[in-house]
This record gives C-alpha cells, sequence and structure tokens, in this order.
C-alpha cells in the first residue's frame, strides 16, 4: 500500500501515478541540480507506522504534494527541467528503476565522488594544519540574511506548534460539548413538560455545536496550520541551499589555492626550464577552467533572486491562511452564536408558562 | 409595582425584590477594592435590581441605570429579552446590540476581581414580599480559648463577624447588627436545627475538615472557611421557614456565648447512655413521650436504640409486617425520582466541569498562539529588508491582536459559565444531601412508631397474661396485683409516647411533602435561570469573538481575491 498522487501535466492531460518517494526523487534531483534555487519542501515522511494510512493524515500529505508538484512547475527555471518531464511523464516502472538509481551512494557521479574526497581531505588537513575553522564568506548582508533565517524558523516552529494545539483544543472543545450535550439531555428526561423540553433542545444544540468543532478543526488543520508548516518546511529548504552555499563557497577557495600553488610550480618549471612544464601548464588551465568558482557566484545570485521571490510568495501565502483562519473563527462562532440563540425563544417560552 | 407582578417578575429569571436596591447603596460602600464577596454582590445585585425595574411592561424597556450605578463599572446597559414588549424583543433580530448590551447582568467579573464568594444564583425570593435577611461573613480573627487548659495557650481559634441586615420584625427593632462567632457555634446552630426542623431540607453546614486546617495554609483555609459559612447562612436565609427560627436568630442576633445548648461529643453521649443502662434495664424501661421526639440513634438511651435497632431487623427479615408503614406512594415515587434526579445532576455536573476546562484550554492556546505571533511581528519588523516583510508583520498583527482579543472573551465566558452553570448544579447537590436527611428524618420517626407498637402490644399480651393467671387465683397476690398496676402505668405511658411518635411523624411527613413541592417549584425556576444564563451568555460572547475575526476577515480579503 503506497501513498500515491496524481498530477497532471499541462498541454495533453495525462494522468501518472507516483508514490511519495517519486517525490523525493525528484525534490533530490532538482536540488542537486539547481544550486542556489530554493526547491519546494516536501511533507515529511511519517515516523509512526499507524499514522501514515490516517484519513487525515494522507489529505494533508496530498495537499502539500500538490503545492509541492505546481510550486515547480511555476518556477520560471525549474519548470524547465528535464527531471520535472520525466516525472510527469514517465511510466510506473520507468519511475522505479530511476528510483532505485538513486539511491545510496551510487547517486553520486564520479565527479562528485571525488569532490567528496577532496572535502574530506581538505579537511583532515586543515585539522592536521590547526585550521579549525570551515572557511565562510564574511559579507554583512549575507550574514543578516543567515541569521535572519534561523531565527525565523525558531519562531515560525513555535507558532506551528500552538497553532496545531489549537487544533486539538477545537477537537477537544468539541467532545465534552458532546458530552455535555448527553448528559443535560439526560438531566431533561427527569423533568417534566416545558423544562425538560429545554433541557432536550439545549443538548441538541450542544451535539450540533459539537460536529461543527470538529468540523473547524479540520478546517483549522488543512488551511492554517499545514501552510504554516510549509512556512516551516521553505525556511528549511533555505537553509539547505545555505549549506549548498558554504560548500560552493569553500570550493573557490580551496580552487583559488590550488590555482595559486600550480602558478607557483609553473612559474619555478619555467624557470628551470624542466620539460614538466607543457604537464603544468595543462594542469593550470585545467584548474583555471574549474567550475567553483562560477558555481557560487551563480549560487551568489540566484539567492538573491530566490530571497526576494521567497518573501513575495510568503506574504500572499500567509494573507491567504491568515484570511481563512480568521473566516473560519468568524463561521465558528457566528455558528454558535446562531445555535444557542435559537434556544431563547423557548426559554423565554417556559418561564412564562 | 412589585404586588402586582409578584408572579411574573417572581418567574423572571434575574428577579429580585426590589427591597434589595436598597442594598445596593449600602454594598456600594464597600464595593470599591475592599470586600470581594460584597463587591460582586453589588454588581449582581445591582444587575438584578435593574433588571427588575426595567421588566415593567409600561415603562420605557431599552436601557436602564440603576440610580446608584456600580462604582466599578460603566452604567450597565440592559436589554433583556423577554417581555412582549416589541421594542425589547428587538435584540432577537438585533445580533450586535445583544452582544454589547446583554452582558451587564452577567458581566459582573469584568472589574476583574474574582469573587470568592458568589451570591446565590437561585432564584429565591421569600413569599412574603417586603422582607429580607442579608448576611455577611467577615473579618476572621484569632483569638485564645480563655478557659484553662492543660496546656497553656493551645487553644486558638477563630471567629468571624458575621453581620445581618434586616426587616424581619421577629429579629425586633434592630435592622443593622453583628456578632462573632466560632466555627464550633456553627455546628451547634446546625445541630439544633436539624432537632428542631426535621423532614425539612436544611442546607447541608461546612465540613469541620479538622485534617485539612493543619495542612493548609493558615490564610488560604480561613478564607475558604469563610466563604463557606457565608454561603450556608445566606442559604439558611433563603429557606422559607428556617430563616424566621429562634435557633438562626439567636445565633445572628445575641452577643456574647451563644445560647443554643452546645452538642456534645458522641463518645459522652455513650457513656451517659451506658451509665444509665443499668437502670433502665433493672426497672421497666419507660419511654418519656418527649423524647419520643428525637431519633433514637443521636441520644444517649442506649436501651431505645437497641429497641429500634431490633425493629428494623425485624421489619427487613422478619415475617410480619408492622402494622405501621411507609404507605404513601406518591412519597415513594418522588423518591424514586429525586434519586434519579440527584444522579442525573451529578453526571451533569461532571460535564459542565469538563465543559469549562476545554473551554479554558482553547483561551489559553489562543492566547498562547497571539502571543507567539506578535514575536513574529515584531521580528519580521525589525530584520525587514524588504517591503513585503512590513506588509506580512502588519497582517500578522491583526491576526495576533485578534487571537490575544478571543483569548480574553473565552476566559471570561469561562467565569460566567462557571457562575451560571457550575455553580447551580452544585448547590442542588448540596440540596440533594439535605434531601436525604429530610427522608431519613422520616424512616427513623417512623420506626421509633414502629418500636413502640410493637412494644405495646408485647406489654399488651404480657398484661393479658397476668390478668388471666391472677384470675384463676382466687384472693389475689399482693405482688401480682402491684405488678399488673405497673404494668398497666407503663402501657398508659407508653401509649401517649406512641401517640406522639405517630404524631411527630406525621409532622415530619408533612414537611417532607411541603417541602418538595417547594423543591419542584424552585427547581424548576433556578435551573430555568441556570440555562438562560448560560445560553444568554454564549450567545454573547460567541458574537463578541465572531465580530473581532470578521474584522481580519476584512483586512486579509485582499489576499483571497487576488489569487482566484
Amino acid at each position: 500500500i503506497w501513498q500515491t498522487n496524481f498530477p497532471e501535466y499541462q498541454g495533453p492531460e495525462k494522468i501518472v501515478i507516483r508514490r511519495y518517494s517519486d517525490f523525493v526523487w525528484l525534490r533530490d534531483r532538482l536540488f542537486e541540480k539547481n544550486k542556489g534555487i530554493f526547491i519546494p519542501p516536501l511533507p515529511e515522511k511519517s515516523a509512526v507506522e499507524k499514522f501514515r494510512f490516517s484519513a487525515e493524515f494522507i489529505e494533508m500529505r496530498r495537499q502539500a504534494l500538490d503545492i509541492f508538484v505546481n510550486r515547480i512547475a511555476s518556477h520560471h527555471e525549474l519548470q524547465q527541467s528535464e527531471d520535472l518531464r520525466l516525472f510527469l511523464q514517465a511510466e510506473e516502472e520507468t519511475m522505479e528503476r530511476l528510483r532505485s538509481h538513486e539511491t545510496g551512494i551510487f547517486k553520486k557521479k564520479p565527479s562528485d565522488l571525488m569532490q567528496i574526497f577532496k572535502d574530506v581531505q581538505s579537511k583532515v588537513s586543515d585539522a592536521v594544519l590547526g585550521k579549525e575553522k570551515p572557511v565562510e564568506e564574511t559579507d554583512p548582508e549575507y550574514e543578516k540574511m543567515k541569521h535572519y533565517i534561523f531565527e525565523l524558523e525558531n519562531h515560525l516552529a513555535e507558532a506551528q506548534k500552538h497553532a496545531y494545539r489549537l487544533v486539538k483544543r477545537h477537537r477537544e472543545l468539541g467532545q465534552s460539548l458532546s458530552d455535555f450535550g448527553k448528559a443535560v439531555k439526560l438531566l431533561g428526561a427527569s423533568e417534566g413538560d416545558a423544562l425538560g423540553k429545554a433541557f432536550s433542545e439545549l443538548g441538541i444544540k450542544s451535539e450540533i455545536l459539537s460536529a461543527k468543532l470538529q468540523k473547524e478543526a479540520h478546517q483549522l488543520l488543512m488551511n492554517f496550520e499545514e501552510p504554516l508548516k510549509d512556512y516551516v518546511r521553505a525556511v528549511q529548504s533555505i537553509k539547505a541551499t545555505i549549506a549548498e552555499r558554504a560548500n560552493a563557497f569553500r570550493r573557490q577557495c580551496e580552487l583559488a589555492e590550488t590555482m595559486k600553488l600550480k602558478e607557483i610550480n609553473l612559474d619555478k618549471l619555467m624557470l628551470i626550464r624542466s620539460d614538466k612544464v607543457a604537464e603544468a601548464e595543462q594542469e593550470y588551465k585545467e584548474a583555471k577552467s574549474e567550475q567553483a568558482t562560477k558555481t557560487f557566484e551563480t549560487i551568489v545570485k540566484l539567492m538573491n533572486e530566490e530571497m526576494g521571490r521567497f518573501q513575495e510568495q510568503k506574504t500572499l501565502d500567509m494573507g491567504i491562511a491568515f484570511h481563512e483562519f480568521a473566516k473560519g473563527q468568524a463561521r465558528l462562532a457566528n455558528g454558535i452564536a446562531d445555535a444557542w440563540r435559537s434556544l431563547l425563544p423557548k426559554l423565554e417560552a417556559c418561564s412564562s408558562s | 409595582m412589585m404586588g402586582s407582578h409578584n408572579h411574573s417578575v417572581e418567574d423572571h429569571p434575574l428577579s429580585a425584590p426590589p427591597h434589595q436596591m436598597e442594598n445596593l447603596l449600602l454594598h456600594d460602600d464597600h464595593g470599591v477594592g475592599g470586600d470581594e464577596t460584597k463587591s460582586f454582590s453589588t454588581n449582581y445585585r445591582s444587575a438584578m435590581s435593574t433588571l427588575s425595574e426595567s421588566h415593567h411592561p409600561l415603562s420605557p424597556p431599552i436601557v436602564a441605570a440603576p440610580a446608584e450605578s456600580d462604582p466599578l463599572r460603566s452604567p450597565p446597559h440592559l436589554h433583556f429579552p423577554d417581555s412582549p414588549n416589541p421594542n425589547t424583543s428587538s435584540s432577537y433580530i438585533d445580533p450586535p446590540s445583544y452582544a454589547e448590551a446583554v452582558f451587564a447582568p452577567y458581566d459582573g467579573e469584568t472589574n476583574g476581581v474574582d469573587p470568592p464568594s458568589p451570591p446565590l444564583s437561585l432564584s429565591r425570593s421569600p413569599s412574603s414580599s417586603a422582607e429580607y435577611l442579608n448576611i455577611t461573613v467577615s473579618n476572621p480573627v484569632k483569638e485564645q480559648e480563655t478557659s484553662n487548659s492543660i496546656v497553656p495557650g493551645s487553644n486558638s481559634y477563630v471567629t468571624y463577624l458575621i453581620t445581618t441586615r434586616t426587616n424581619i420584625p421577629e429579629f425586633g427593632a434592630n435592622s443593622d447588627f453583628g456578632v462573632r462567632r466560632r466555627f464550633r457555634d456553627v455546628v451547634t446552630l446546625s445541630d439544633r436545627l436539624a432537632e428542631a426542623y426535621r423532614g425539612f431540607f436544611i442546607p447541608p453546614r461546612p465540613d469541620k475538615s479538622v485534617v485539612e486546617s493543619q495542612v493548609m495554609q493558615k490564610q488560604e483555609f480561613v478564607e475558604q472557611r469563610r466563604v463557606a459559612l457565608e454561603k450556608y447562612l445566606r442559604r439558611l436565609a433563603a429557606h422559607p421557614v428556617i430563616r424566621k427560627s429562634d435557633e438562626l436568630r439567636v445565633f445572628l442576633q445575641v452577643e456574647g456565648r451563644l445560647p443554643l445548648p452546645a452538642t456534645t461529643d458522641v463518645a459522652s453521649r455513650v457513656l451517659d447512655g451506658a451509665a444509665k443502662l443499668p437502670r433502665q434495664l433493672m426497672g421497666e424501661s419507660v419511654l418519656a413521650p418527649h423524647e419520643v421526639v428525637q431519633p433514637a440513634r443521636g441520644g444517649r438511651d442506649l436501651l431505645r436504640l437497641f429497641k429500634e435497632l431490633r425493629q428494623s431487623v425485624a421489619n427487613d427479615w422478619g415475617g410480619s409486617r408492622p402494622s405501621v408503614v411507609e404507605e404513601d406512594k406518591e412519597f415513594l415515587e418522588k423518591k424514586e425520582r429525586i434519586h434519579e434526579l440527584e444522579q442525573q445532576i451529578n453526571g451533569a455536573s461532571q460535564q459542565a466541569e469538563s465543559l469549562v476546562k476545554a473551554q479554558q484550554d482553547m483561551g489559553e492556546t489562543m492566547g498562547e498562539l497571539g502571543l507567539a505571533f506578535i514575536k513574529l511581528t515584531k521580528f519580521e519588523n525589525e530584520e525587514a529588508v524588504s517591503n513585503t516583510q512590513r506588509i506580512r508583520a502588519a497582517d500578522m498583527k491583526g491576526v495576533a491582536t485578534a487571537a490575544v482579543k478571543a483569548s480574553r472573551l473565552f476566559r471570561e465566558l469561562n467565569a460566567q459559565t462557571v457562575k451560571h452553570l457550575q455553580d447551580t448544579l452544585h448547590e442542588y447537590l448540596g440540596l440533594m444531601l439535605a434531601v436525604h436527611s429530610a427522608f431519613s428524618d422520616r424512616s427513623s420517626a417512623l420506626l421509633t412508631v414502629q418500636t413502640l407498637l410493637s412494644e405495646l402490644s408485647s406489654l399488651q399480651s404480657r398484661a393479658e397474661k397476668l390478668e388471666a393467671a391472677s384470675s384463676k387465683i382466687f384472693g389475689a397476690d399482693k405482688t401480682r396485683v402491684r405488678k399488673l398496676e405497673e404494668l398497666q402505668e407503663t402501657i398508659r405511658v407508653t401509649e401517649d409516647a406512641k401517640n406522639v411518635a405517630i404524631r411527630e411523624y406525621e409532622r415530619i411527613k408533612e414537611n417532607n411533602r411541603s417541602e418538595l413541592e417547594r423543591l419542584d417549584k424552585e427547581r424548576q425556576a433556578d435551573f430555568l435561570n441556570m440555562l438562560k444564563g448560560f445560553v444568554v451568555n454564549q450567545v454573547g460572547y460567541a458574537e463578541k469573538i465572531a465580530n473581532v475575526w470578521t474584522k481580519v476577515v476584512e483586512d486579509t480579503r485582499g489576499y483571497v481575491d487576488e489569487s482566484t
């Protein structure tokens, strides 16, 4: 039993069936190939086995996955990705093959493996040479942005926690109203006539309101708590990009150092007219053409654009979420007021009889 | 005004006899900040009397601000929707005004004072229209036991100032007086009342709680006890028969030592009884008629206790039915219903408690959410690099403010719910205890009658045998004649006792009946009040909360239109 989704592709409509792990594959590939872009976040794997198949969880996940795909499709760079096209169109067997190729270390191409090796190497040499701290950027604006992102995550997480609790409170209130309604009905049963009827009406209204509360709890979950959670995930995705940028920066620094070393070497060789000069020249040219600097610069540029877009998007998303939240609360409160208000004429009738 | 409209006003949920308006002035003196209980009762009474004024069908119905307005609140608006008068009924059609207006009577909490001892939320109004008996308990003071005890200084106790305000003629010319009483005096009062008013639903007194006074902080305990005492005395004052009792009057009015016979503890009673027992067994035990009026259980007469015990066993297990039994079918039915009612009140009370807790939690979490958003707002504003962040911060602030407001409203609603729902239900649970003891008065009186009847019949059969024996022997035996005479004397006294016992039993039966009637009527009114109070509150607060959120809906409407 797998978690599935049915995305549609623009143009000729196509329906495919995808598992959660397919989405993970897509996300990972996009992340690898589009460093600097904030990849839309995925909903979490569920740690608890039992919860995984509850209707509510599946709906929450479906909504999040839907948003994920649509965000990618509307991002002017990501939408051009070959991986996206594959994801949206390939047959299930193809996806399965692709998925199994990507597991673990086999995900990395040989050059990536080399890079990992070099990273480890440099870390070791740093430690050996007493350079404990990895090299970091010192751009003050960027520092500010990093600090903002990290703090933001904390604040958002707290808000989301309370939002989730609020959902629970709605459910609890609903439950206790239902129990209360039953007890009141019983009380009314032993009273006679008008008063008894009044009690039983009260009980009925309580049960109606209980149902309203349960419904509102669900709305609150889907339209307020989930967007908040999504916000948190988005921030975490940004943090991943920040990590990538740090990596890229380090590689760029290493490249600069390597080039310097090679240049020195080349000059030395040229001075002594060694026959190794050609070799060294070749190496130097190779080093120069390495992508590290370009990669880093691309990331920096992309991140700036993405930040702007992120902020705009979030204002919109939260605006909608706030609107839905307030709408739901107003709807609930009005429903409560209406239900109780309808009782009053009956209560009045009791006292005058 | 009150005379002719007495009926309708009484049934009015918040009606109060107009004389209570007079208390307003007096209570207002204490209203500001000082005595917590008084300030609350001020609010409540001012609201109640305002209501009674506005209820007059001919008077302009809309807003009635009492002449003596509560110093702690802005003038209360009253818009109670119940008369056939079209103006007041407009509150149904006009929700916002409802939200604004309806709170006054139920809004006693907004001044932030949490009253520990609210006045009875019950609609009791004495049948004679102009009488009132208002009691306040205050000013607890520690005093020393003056009598010499083995350990000097070990006996300290607390006395409370009990002030009464009344116009009941039995209290004499005095309308305003106070005495100091200690808890032991209250126990005495309660015991004397229980003796004198068998069959009535006497409100149960506060517990003795010997242990608690050690465990709790002295201050807290004294305050709790003061509150409980006040509630108890007020309930006594609300009982139509007991409020006129000598016992209560003496307790409230007579300064110095309480001139009621003190209750002796169980141990010494048993000892006394044991001392009497040999004498009783030697001679013929004669139950003096006046003793019959009290149950055997609490008394000193052990022999009588044994006899009645034997009788009750015979009733349960013996083959023959006693000649007088509880036959009143109506009573038995009512008893069943009362029992059922008690169970349901219990159930409802429990659920009310959990409802209150759920509302409380909701309010708390909403508040926490609001605070989290306020922090976020501040953060975004501080770190804002782009304008869109500021916009988002502003939106967030709107939501946060609304959430905090809603949270506060929930908590207020809850306090009111407790007052209406929980307090009334608790009052009735206490009343159930009184009902139980009234019913047991009845059954112990019945037992006394049954015991006497069977004793009488056995005495009579002994007398018959003695007569038969002596008639056979010619020349009456002097001792036998004497014995017969003694026996007949005993029979006569027992006859008297039996008659007294039967009268007592009938009296108690009548008390039970009239009390049950009163209970039914008052319960209807009280429960109706409770429901109304609860519902009106819920409506009002729900409307307010809806308003708070509607504003945010409007403010954020732009986002939804944009995205669709």
